[in-house]
Parts: C-alpha cells; structure tokens; sequence
C-alpha cells in the first residue's frame, strides 16, 4: 500500500513538471497550432534567469521569488519576438514552423553555450525547499516537489481564470475557434496571437525556474522536456486545457509505475508505446474542438 | 464507360449529430435512378452535412442505400468504389499535378500495385473520353493549379467521371462562374445524368430552374418541401422559411418567389 | 471571371491529339539524359572522387554519401509524400546496430562475445537476442527489414487512425528519444552510450586497410546510385504521382476510392528501408555506431540537407546532405560554435524563406533562360504558392 502511494507521489510530481512544462505549449501548439521547438530554450532562459538573479540576490528564497515573474517576463518576450519575426510569416506552414523554429533552438543553445559555458551550473534552492515532508505511514514528499506541484496547479488555475474572464482571454478564444470572424469582428488578431505566444513562451520560463530546484541546468537541458511535453499536448486534445492536465499526471503516473516494475529506459518505451495506443483509440487526442474543415 | 447499372439513392431517417447539436435530423429521401436532385435550404440546413453522411466523412445513423448496398458504416474509400463520387465546395484537385495526372489518379482506384508502380504511358480511353467531355483536352499537360475557376471545377466533375462514379454528389459546383460557364456545367450536368444519378446542392435559383429535374428543401435538418420546381416553389413553408430569415437573404435565391 | 488564367508559356506549343503520348513525357531523349546524369554521376563518384582525393576525405565522402542515402528517403517520405518523419535516426540506428552486431561477432570469433561484454562483465554468455546476428544470412537482410518493418508496424497504426502533420513529426521524433534511452539503459548489450565502437573487420577484410576502405566506399557509392535509380522510378510511377495527391489533399484522394493510409505507408516504408542500409554502410565506413548517432538531434539533421538541396526533387535532398555534411566537418574542426550558429541559421533562412531549397533558385535560373521547363516540373512548394497566387486574383 505504502509502496503503491510512493509511486502515486511520483508520477504526480513528475506529472507536475511535464504539465508545467506542458502547458505554454498549450496554449501556443494547442490555441494556436504552432509547434514551436524552441520552447524548450525557453524554459532554458527561465532556468538561466534564476541561476543570473541569484549572482546578485542572495538569498535562494527572495531569488526564486523575484525570478518567477522575471523569468515570466524575458521567456515571454523572446517567445513574441520569435511570434513576430519569424512564426507570423508561417501560420499556413505548420511543418515548416517546427523546423524554423528548431533552428532557433540550435542558435540559442549555442548562445547559452557560450555565454554561460557547456557545462551545467547549479542554483542554490532556499533552505525551506530542501527538506521533506513527512506523512503518516512512513511515506515522504520532497519540498520542492510539493512546490512545483503547487506551482503548476497555480499556473492552470490561472490560466484557466485568465482564458474564461479577462476581455483578452476571450478575444484569445475567438481567434481559436474561428480566425476571420474574429477578424471581421474587430479583433486584432495580429496582436491577439503576439500576445497568447508571449504568455505561453513566459509559461515556459516559470518552468525553468521550476526546473532550477530539481538539478543543475545547462544549455541542452530543453531538447529532452520538450518532446514529452509536446506529447502530452498532442494526448491531451487541441484547444482545451483540460486534457493537457489529466494526460500530463497519467503520463507521469504511467512513468513512475513502469519505471518501478522495469527500469527508466523500459518505462519511456512503455510510455511511447501506450501513446500511439491511445491514439488509435483516440487519434485527436482526449478532447477536442469539432471543425467542420476537410483537414 | 458506365452505365450499365443505373441505380437510385435511398436515404432513410439519417440523423447527424455534433457534440449535441443535430445537424441532419431524420433526414429521408429518394432519389430516383437518372435524376438530376437539387438540394436547397437555408444555410446550416445541413445540406453539405447530409452529403457528408452520405459519403462517410461524418458519422450517422439511419440508413442510405445506393442500389442494393448500404453505405452507413464504411469508411470513405470503400463507398467511393461503390460508386459514389462528390465534390466540395471550395475546389480540392491536386493544384501540383496536371489536368492529365489529376484524371489519371482519379481513374485508378482499382489498379493493383504492379501498375501503381510503373509509369504512366499514354492516356488511358476513359481519361481521354473525360478530357473531351469536360472541355479540357487542349489543357491536358497544364498544372491543375493554372486552370481558372470554373475549369477546376469542371475538372472536378471529370475526375467523378472517370472514377466511375454512378452517384454525382455535386456541393455548389457552379458558386463564382460566369454565366457562360454556367451554362456549360448545366449542359455537362445533363450529359453526365444520362447514365448516372446526379444530387446537387447549390444555392442559385436560377441555375435550379434550368436544370434540376426535381427538388428537395432542407430546412432545420429536415425535410420541408420535396417535389419539382414549380411544386416547391409554389410551396407556403418553403417563401415562409426563406422570407422568414431575412439574415440569409444574400445566399438564398433571388427570384424564388417569382 | 472567364478565361482569366495566363497560359503558362511552356505547354502552349502542342495541341497534339490527347491520347498520343504526351510530349514531356519521354519516349527517348528525356530517358538518355538520365542515363547520362547517371553516367555522369558514377564518373564522378567512382573515377574522379578516388583520384582527387585523400584517404581521409575519401572516407569522410563515404560518411557523407551514407546521410544522403537517408536523405533520398526523407526526400520521398517528406518532400514528397508531406511525412515530416524526425525519427529516421530510428531506422538508420537499426540498420547500423545490426550491421554492427554482426561485425562485432565476427570479430570476436566463433565462441567468443563482443569485448564490451566482458567489459561490463555482467554477462557470462551471448544474449539470446545477439545470437541470430552471428550469421551474415540473418543480419544483412536485418539491416534492411529490420528498419522496414518497425515502420511498418508504426506507420499501420497511425496513419490508418490519421495521425498526420505536426502529430506524426512528434511521434517520430518521440520514437527516436525513446530508441535513445532504450539503448542507453541496456548497457550491457548495446554498449550504452558508447555503442558498438572499435570495428575491426568487415567479412574477412581488415578495416584499417586503406585499400579495403576504399572498396567499401565504392561499395557505398554504388549503393546510393541504386538508391537513386529507385528512387527515381517510384517518384515518375503513377503511386508517385498518387503520393504528391494524398500530400496536398488526403482526404480529396480518400474520396477517390483510394486508401491514403496505404499510399503514406510504402514511403515511409521505403525511407525507413533506405535509411537502415545507410545505417548498415555507415558502420564499416567510420567504424562505430552510437546512440549519440541516431537520437533527436542528429535525427532531425538528416533534415536539414534535404531542406537546403530540396525537398521534392530527386537530386536536392543527395546534393543538399552532402554539401551540409561538407560543411558541418569544415567549419567544425575550425569554429565548432560557429558551426552551431549556422546550422540553426540554415534551418530559419532555408525553410522560412526558400522551401523550394537551392533546387527551385535552379529552376527559376532555368524559367528565366527562356528553356522553360515542362509544367510538371513544378513542384516544388514554391512553384506551388506562385500558382496559388496566379488563382487566387480572379476569384477575389
């Protein structure tokens, strides 16, 4: 029993991550259609943005604090400026984008590389966040995992909030549902799909910042998390949150459990392998808008 | 070419529903062997949606025949080799590949991988009997992507043509032609139903009295009118529908009424 | 609203009877230009190449010869049939690790097991899983099949449920993360992150000869011809003309009483079987095969030349691998993180703003010549968008 709820714990805390991870993605792959590889450098920035914050706030816990929303900030712009100069010009080229934008990836990699140096560099994470919380039954969870799981939560609730009450929210929902009559309606979606890219790409920094508390960072750190978190969205449904949300803890459950009865390299396989499953039952994913469209 | 078998479509109580809406609400019709059927309605009547049950791109339920086969159930590529071919509304042949090319892939449904696998060497009859009927054979070797409008679409019907098709599911085929091109669709249009049964949607009245032999009106995901031209149009339900939706004024008919 | 189309100018001249044989489509001459570019091509590679350069740059062409065997496959599956496939590290790592398998074994010699294996010391006898490769007659057919048949098993499953576009890229390249991880974690009988390393002979003939590595260049070099030739013949067949059809409108070609899932299916079976020969020349050609070779950067690198050469046409993806390749090793040896910078500039400049690849600059050089081409020739995304264009005003 207790080994049973150990592993639960597990695969929600990694599920927390991947959902974390996930969720720019959401809404910039799953709103607006655009794989954006990239985004793994994203959360490398919000990563780096902790570790450079850190050379002159000393404190680990007013550190990480001051880099949420600073992190939020710099990931979000890179991500409207690559909105701006470059993705905007390949809305109809889906494919295209992915490959674009991996290039992007590569020369931010490599800016990393060369302004912070190949190897990884540890942050420090504040004292409360190190310890373990112990429950009843022998079982413990880790501080920091306790807090990203809180964090990610707080991020879904507010985008959740922020999607179905805030005039931007809806003006972002009406270009995804259906672009030219947003348009004609007086939406700008120009300036709409700016700004879901900025909020989706600063996601992705919150998740670097996240990232900082579990290990040391460096400049490739993105090119594994991102493709985990692009399945979860391709699971999880395009256009809605939810699905992204439930597949994001499957998944991480599904990794915990296999990884307990085999080994970590059997269980990615065993994930691999129940995600094209999936897919045969559900080829769009867990949830889905209906478009009346050929494609 | 074809011919030899002239059947009819039978469309019983075919319900199409979308995450709780009902698009096509006990929908039945027949259409008789050799008919030119013309559906009109209202938009979001679920013209387009009745034909997309028909030909399997939605899920309904209900029942369609066509012959003796029942279409419901099948997927997409095995109703077409029973002789149903369709349209869309927005022109969809392959813009890449050449007039030629488009007839020839649409030919070749039933061709076995060792032909797949060679190359094309001449222009198989059908093809060529095609070309000629739809008026395109001095356009042959042009990108399908070059042809204007209405070109496109008459490719469209040849593509029908040579595919065998027994069934013609034709979605708006003369919206955006010129009056001329009209004409030459309507006189395609009856060619092409001496050996076949032709359904078309289409929304302009004036095309529908010249070349429907009968007529059935849609309205809600139902049946309202059914009948021939003069029969619908003197019908109350159907001025009263179109009268009473001032909003889709612009895409109904001029001149119902007169 | 009428006859507004221009004729294009090249198709203009013949209003020949429309069952004769179509004038661009050969009955001689056409078919002895390719004889002659192939001529042409194995001149160069087996008479000039062999000449002019070193050992060493000889051996580096063989390298670069085994990525543009991949890149005629993503040419097909990819530039032809709309399949963005970012996994075919997957099936050249397959092709590579049987091959290598199989070397590994005939180097240690009948009773023996490969030195890694002692190595790591957890194993006192072959796995059972190695013990096939022994033999020639199970591993060299592997290298192909082996590769052909996990795309296939793939391929079934997902594009009969549609899973196409962007979801097929992320499952492709999902696939080579989780072949990665796979290989890494089974240390003991994959060698792990090294892989299969420190290959000594190749049937019966010393590698470190330079004499038998120049043999298993010719061998290479042949074998990307008849890549070629076949690749040719399935992109000028009627399933290659089917192919283009269900990448620009799937659901149109279901509708024509075709299977689009079948027709994605072959091409993709087909990349996968060429890029798992690549993987089989590659091993006797350099000498290793590892993880680090076949995961989700490299995979998605065999991209990138058939991007810049051209991803529709037969000869861009071969022109455009090589250059890129070329390239990587010079700038690399010299400004490894300049290479980097251009490699992720490539991908943007390329693929942003000349899908067409160096192949449509070629063509339009051509147009512009007053030669103009036949009407099929454009195929490329390029020529695609410009008729787009050309359509589009009327209807406006």
């Amino acid at each position: 029993m207790t080994v049973l709820f150990g592993q639960l714990f597990t695969g929600i805390s990694i599920g927390a991550v991947l959902l974390l991870i996930a969720l720019g993605l959401a809404l910039t792959f799953g709103q607006m259609n655009v794989i954006n590889m990239a985004h793994g450098e994203f959360i490398m920035a919000g990563a780096y943005t902790t570790y450079v914050l850190q050379q002159s706030i000393t404190g680990a816990g007013l550190s990480l604090v001051v880099a949420l929303p600073v992190a939020f900030v710099v990931a979000g712009t890179m991500g409207a400026l690559l909105e701006v100069l470059l993705i905007r010009r390949l809305y109809a080229r889906p494919l295209d984008t992915l490959l674009v934008t991996w290039g992007v990836s590569l020369m931010l990699q490599q800016l990393a590389r060369d302004v912070f140096g190949s190897p990884n560099v540890q942050t420090r994470a504040p004292e409360l966040l190190t310890g373990n919380v112990a429950l009843p039954g022998g079982l413990t969870i880790a501080n920091n995992r306790l807090f990203i799981l809180g964090l990610a939560l707080a991020a879904v609730a507010a985008l959740t909030l922020a999607l179905r009450l805030t005039p931007l929210g809806r003006r972002i929902r009406a270009v995804v549902q259906n672009r030219d009559l947003a348009a004609v309606s007086g939406i700008a979606t120009s300036r709409v799909d700016r700004t879901t890219f900025f909020v989706g790409s600063g996601l992705a920094g919150l998740a670097g910042v996240a990232l900082t508390l579990l290990g040391p960072i460096g400049p490739t750190m993105g090119t594994n998390l991102i493709i985990d978190a692009f399945l979860v969205v391709v699971v999880g449904g395009i256009g809605q949150l939810k699905g992204s949300v439930i597949v994001a803890f499957a998944l991480g459950v599904l990794q915990a459990t296999g990884e307990y009865l085999t080994t970590l390299s059997v269980a990615k396989v065993i994930v691999f392998v129940a995600i094209v499953a999936f897919l045969q039952w559900r080829p769009q994913g867990m949830f889905t808008l209906r478009t009346r469209s050929l494609a | 070419m074809s011919g030899d078998r002239l059947d009819g479509l039978s469309v019983r109580d075919v319900r199409v529903s979308f995450d709780g809406f009902t698009a096509v609400d006990g929908v039945s019709l027949e259409v008789p062997a050799g008919d030119i059927r013309f559906l009109i309605g209202p938009n979001g009547a679920g013209k387009t949606t009745l034909v997309d049950a028909i030909t399997g791109l939605v899920r309904a339920t209900g029942s369609v025949r066509f012959g003796a086969d029942e279409l419901l159930g099948r997927p997409v590529h095995r109703i077409s080799r029973l002789g149903i071919g369709r349209t869309f509304q927005t022109s969809s042949v392959f813009e890449e590949l050449s007039v030629l090319q488009n007839l020839d892939i649409a030919a070749g449904a039933r061709r076995g991988w060792a032909t797949l696998a060679r190359r094309r060497r001449g222009v198989p009859d059908e093809v060529a009997a095609a070309l000629e009927t739809i008026g395109l054979a001095e356009r042959a070797e042009h990108l399908a992507g070059t042809l204007a409008h209405g070109q496109k679409q008459w490719l469209e019907i040849g593509m029908l043509l040579v595919q065998d098709a027994r069934l013609l599911l034709l979605d708006e085929p003369v919206a955006g032609m010129s009056h001329e091109e009209r004409d030459a669709t309507g006189a395609l249009l009856e060619t092409v139903s001496r050996d076949r049964t032709v359904v078309v949607i289409e929304h302009d009245m004036d095309f529908l009295r010249r070349f429907a032999r009968s007529v059935t009106v849609l309205h809600a995901g139902r049946v309202l009118s059914e009948g021939t031209v003069a029969q619908v149009q003197a019908d109350p339900r159907v001025q009263e529908v179109y009268l009473g939706h001032p909003v889709d004024a612009g895409s109904a008919p001029t001149g119902l009424e007169a | 609203m009428t006859a507004v189309t221009p004729a294009p100018p090249s198709t203009a001249v013949d209003p020949a009877p429309v069952s004769a044989v179509p004038p661009s489509r050969p009955g001689g001459r056409p078919r002895l230009r390719t004889a002659a570019g192939f001529a042409f091509g194995a001149a160069l590679l087996f008479a000039v190449a062999p000449l002019v350069l070193s050992d060493f740059r000889l051996s580096l062409l063989a390298k670069y010869l085994c990525v543009a065997m991949v890149a005629v496959g993503i040419g097909i599956a990819w530039g032809r049939g709309g399949m963005l496939t970012l996994g075919q590290g997957v099936f050249f790592g397959l092709g590579g690790y049987a091959m290598a398998m199989h070397l590994k074994l005939a180097d240690a010699g009948p009773a023996g097991m490969p030195d890694f294996m002692q190595l790591y010391g957890q194993l006192d006898e072959l796995p059972l899983w190695w013990r096939p490769f022994a033999s020639p007659w199970f591993a060299l057919p592997a290298t192909v099949l082996l590769p052909m048949a996990v795309a296939f098993g793939l391929g079934s499953l997902v594009f009969r449920r549609r899973v196409r576009g962007a979801y097929f890229a992320i499952l492709s390249q999902a696939l080579a993360a989780a072949m990665v991880i796979l290989l890494i974690g089974q240390q003991g009988t994959t060698g792990g992150t090294n892989g299969l390393t420190d290959i000594k002979g190749f049937f019966g003939y010393d590698l470190d000869d330079p004499v038998n590595q120049r043999m298993v260049y010719f061998i290479i070099a042949g074998t990307l011809l008849a890549l070629l030739a076949l690749a040719r013949q399935l992109i000028h067949s009627r399933y290659g003309e089917l192919l283009v059809a269900v990448r620009d409108g799937e659901e149109r070609v279901r509708f024509l009483g075709y299977d689009p899932a079948s027709v994605k299916l072959v091409a993709y079976v087909v990349a996968a079987g060429m890029a798992g020969l690549a993987g089989a020349l590659f091993v006797p050609a350099v000498g290793i095969i590892s993880p680090a070779l076949i995961g989700i950067v490299p995979s998605i690198e065999f991209v990138i030349g058939v991007a810049v050469g051209g991803r529709a046409t037969l000869l861009g993806p071969v022109l455009g691998a090589v250059a890129v390749a070329w390239a990587r090793t010079a700038l690399s040896e010299r400004f490894p993180g300049t290479w980097t910078y251009l490699q992720g500039l490539l991908f943007v400049v390329v693929v942003a703003f000349l899908p067409g690849g160096l192949a449509s600059l070629w063509a339009l050089a051509r147009r512009r010549d007053g030669s103009a081409a036949p009407a099929r020739r454009g195929w490329s995304p390029l020529a695609r968008r410009r008729a787009a264009r050309r359509t589009e005003v009327p209807a406006a």
